[in-house]
């Protein structure tokens, strides 16, 4: 079955020295494969992290160390990096991963391997 | 699955939760949380910031996605208003939703002020998902230093 499914993030986390959070996804499937729009607002292209190793898609952005524009009178935001974690099945090729960000928003796309996809067979 | 919508870190009273003995009670401490902006509504509820300086207000509002045409911005005495709608995106045909956390809908928050500004000289801007609000104080509200005189 063609799967993507989430590292827990709770056993990395003690590891980890920096808080991080977590962004907010939305995951498409087509036929082609899959389509991954992360919210990343406040990250900028040289922020992005993309990596894929052992079948795991790793997204990570880091916001610049801005200057606040002040004195913060009320927070509600964090200045925490984004980090997210994924377990690519094998159908996925990972030398065929795209990923770019637009006004915070981070697409990723995962292509299935050509052998793996659904083929349609002629009957002669 | 929760019941309970996502929502930013505006409440303060979530940490909380862990004592809670009822779902009641984790109900009437979320619609009970107050913040210096508008309480709990409807649709989706964006983090922000406001930064103050000697010469200006700033409100930071993370809004990822969007593009400039969506936001609706105003002003009215000193209570600042955002608004905006975000569209879900139109599915292609074929395609399948796997997992769906993002919001979507119409969005609105307001925030009082913490200095009068002048209104004619606010600017916006939106970079990297963020929306920018810069609001140039009011001459009477800047600070004024006051000289001592030596007799």
């Amino acid at each position: 079955m063609n799967t993507i499914t989430e590292n827990a993030p709770t056993t990395c986390n003690s590891a980890l020295p920096v808080k991080t959070i977590v962004p907010r996804v939305n995951i498409h499937q087509d036929e082609e494969g899959y389509t991954i729009k992360a919210e990343m607002p406040g990250v900028s292209k040289d922020g992005v992290e993309v990596t894929v190793e052992d079948s795991q898609l790793k997204i990570v952005g880091r916001r610049k160390g801005e200057e606040t524009p002040g004195r913060a009178v009320y927070r509600e935001r964090s200045s925490a990096e984004y980090r997210r974690v994924f377990d690519l099945d094998r159908s996925i090729d990972s030398s065929k991963v795209s990923a770019q960000i637009d006004q915070g928003l981070l697409t990723v796309r995962l292509l299935k391997s050509e052998a793996l996809k659904p083929r349609r067979i002629a009957v002669s | 699955m929760s019941i309970i919508r996502y929502t930013t870190p505006k409440f303060t009273s979530w940490s909380r939760v862990d004592r809670l003995s009822s779902l009641r009670d984790l109900f009437d401490t979320a619609f009970s949380a107050k913040g210096s902006a508008s309480g709990y509504t409807e649709g989706w509820v964006p983090a922000l910031d406001i930064f103050e300086d000697e010469e200006k207000v700033s409100v930071q509002v993370e809004l990822p996605g969007m593009t400039k045409e969506a936001f609706d911005i105003s002003l009215h005495d000193d209570v600042l208003t955002i608004a905006g709608e975000r569209k879900a995106e139109a599915e292609a045909q074929g395609s399948a939703n796997y997992r769906r956390e993002r919001t979507f809908g119409s969005f609105t928050r307001s925030v009082t002020l913490p200095s009068a500004v002048n209104s004619d000289a606010v600017k916006a801007s939106y970079q990297e998902g963020v929306l920018t609000i810069t609001l140039p104080k009011a001459e009477a509200a800047k600070p004024r230093k006051i000289e001592v005189e030596l007799n």
